[in-house]
């Protein structure tokens, strides 16, 4: 069913019952064209753009909990494409322009939000780096623009720019089309359009080996609801990617750590954009429910237990309070964790694999939920074609090889 | 938070005093001008990463400030054991097997 203004009042007329589900619980069939392993954002959108722009439409997403239950759930939801080096300005930047029309294209409110990203400075270190951001973004006709302290406060009011902060706010950078969307109706609005274009998204399934032929092409994939086959294979599973890839005896130059976000109880409108600090290492939102969205750091070591340490959030909250003194007594409400893939340069991987018709899209570790249309729509393309797209060429795995590494870690100082 | 036993020290003490290090006995190429850039690659960046048992640095930099290993599984962040640097990497089924019994 399309949504439309008709039906929406109708439905607002009869209490919203009556809609029909937004995709099918479909049982696997034996076999598909190819397969996506994880329905987080990335695996759902690779699916739909797979089906709707490059023609191939028998696609399975096999997901081993619920669909958007990893990362793409837990999140919070920053969206910005002000990267320092090109080849990253252009995945992200790719996503961004998608961003814009996304909502119309599926059919699906997906409440992307242009509200603006700020990233504070707090040295003179940090003012270099984001002043060298804001340069190199608009050579490239990115927008991004620096803000002195007195501008920052203007564009966001509750802001400490005391200069007797340990960190005082010495300026920041402010991207206009940066903001934020709704994580879950990302991942619901690319399933209901995927599912509408015949993809079958199958729930608890795992998949818990991957069959591979004489020639040691992929011929299919074992999972808890049996085997399935399909000479294209496509893994899209965030923090759980080194485990997949082992099972086609692929190791990956991948680490996956616990990153925490906790909200706050809701309040009315007091925080009208997103406001990042990498120094101090604390980013926050305001949820249309009027909770403040907190982002955290990562534990410190390797692990897939999803819950971290307190100590990282409290770290967190401390800065929050030192930028923003009226949150001080505000209570957390909840917090929680997901397991984020990071590489090395903290750059994802997106592209083919030494395995033939294995493809592999990870490493989005801390901040892939921005590139989410940008990533499924380059992925789709390299999957269906064969060849890396474009825009996905400077991220493949070999570049751990030749040494072309796409180092934003330097870049920013920490992630995201 | 974990509760970490430094073999040094011989002491338990608080996640914080401590930093992880990454993964334990992955040993530099002897000589580094022999190996291809696929070896070499292997040697920085790729890693186990395993859902499991996960042999790996911890360093006590509040402490002694010196560097060993841990087995610690990265489910449940149960640590099984740790043991100084240069010992060499215990076989961890054998050990769960002789606890079990
Ligand atoms: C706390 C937190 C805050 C963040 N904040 C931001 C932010 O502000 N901005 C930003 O851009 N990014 C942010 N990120 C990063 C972002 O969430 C991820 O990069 C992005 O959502 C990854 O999407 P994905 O679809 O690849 O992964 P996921 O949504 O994790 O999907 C992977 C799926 O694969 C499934 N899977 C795994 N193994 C198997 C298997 N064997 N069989 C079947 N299915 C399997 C999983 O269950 C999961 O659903 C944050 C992450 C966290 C954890
Ligand atoms: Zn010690």
């Amino acid at each position: 069913m399309r949504y439309h203004i008709g039906n929406l009042l109708r439905g607002s007329l009869s209490g919203q019952t009556g809609w029909p589900a937004q995709w099918r619980d479909p049982a696997p069939k034996p076999s598909y064209e190819a397969i996506v392993v994880g329905a987080g954002g990335h695996g759902l959108a690779t699916a739909y753009y797979l089906a709707s722009r490059y023609g191939v439409n028998r696609v399975a997403v096999l997901e081993k909990g619920w669909l958007g239950g990893g990362n793409t759930g837990r999140n919070t939801t920053i969206v910005r494409s002000n990267y320092l080096w090109q080849e990253s300005q252009g995945i992200y930047e790719h996503a961004m322009k998608l961003w814009q029309d996304l909502s119309h294209e599926l059919n699906y409110n997906v409440m992307y939000s242009a509200r603006g990203v700020l990233t504070l400075a707090h040295s003179v270190h940090d003012i270099q780096i984001v002043k060298r951001h804001v340069h190199a973004n608009r050579l490239s006709g990115i927008d991004n623009e620096w803000l002195t302290p007195a501008q920052t406060k203007e564009f966001c009011p509750p802001l400490n720019i005391s200069p007797s902060l340990r960190y005082p706010v010495l300026g920041a950078s402010l991207q206009r089309r940066g903001g934020t969307a709704r994580h879950d109706a990302v991942a619901w609005g690319f399933a209901r359009a995927a599912d509408r274009l015949g993809v079958d998204i199958i729930q608890n399934c795992e998949v818990t080996a991957i069959r591979r032929g004489p020639d040691g092409a992929v011929t299919g994939v074992e999972t808890t609801r049996g085997a399935i086959a399909a000479p294209k294979i496509g893994v899209v599973a965030a923090g759980h990617t080194s485990h997949v890839m082992a099972m086609a005896d692929v190791r990956m130059p991948l680490e996956s750590y616990t990153l925490q976000a906790l909200v706050s109880e809701p309040v009315k409108p007091v925080l009208p954009c997103v406001v990042m600090s990498n120094g101090v290492h604390a980013y926050i939102s305001q949820s249309d429910k009027g909770e403040l969205v907190i982002g955290s750091g990562t534990d410190q070591y390797l692990s897939y237990a999803q819950t971290g340490a307190l100590h990282i959030s409290t770290h967190t909250l401390e800065a929050i309070s030192d930028l923003f003194p009226a949150f001080r007594r505000m209570r957390m409400l909840r917090n929680w964790g997901g397991i984020v893939d990071v590489t090395v340069d903290r750059s994802p991987i997106v592209g083919l694999t030494p395995v033939p018709g294995l493809f592999v899209n990870c490493g989005w570790g801390t901040g892939g939920f921005k590139a989410t249309p940008g990533s499924g729509e380059v992925f789709a393309a390299t999957i269906a074609k064969g060849v890396p797209h474009p825009i996905a060429a400077p991220f493949s795995m070999e570049r751990f090889r030749t040494g072309r590494l796409i180092d934003e870690a330097a870049a920013a100082g920490v992630a995201h | 938070m974990l509760n970490i036993r430094c073999p040094y020290c011989e002491e338990d003490r608080p996640e914080i005093e401590f930093r992880n290090a990454g993964e334990a006995h992955i040993a530099r190429p002897d000589e580094p001008d022999r190996v291809d850039d696929r070896q070499w690659a292997d040697f920085l960046y790729t890693r186990d990463n395993p859902k499991g048992w996960h042999a790996e640095r911890w360093r006590h930099v509040h402490g002694c400030g010196r560097f060993f290993n841990a087995v610690r599984h990265s489910v449940d962040d149960r640590i099984l054991l740790t043991y100084k640097a240069g010992e060499p990497k215990p076989d961890i089924e054998r050990m769960l097997r002789e606890r079990e019994a």
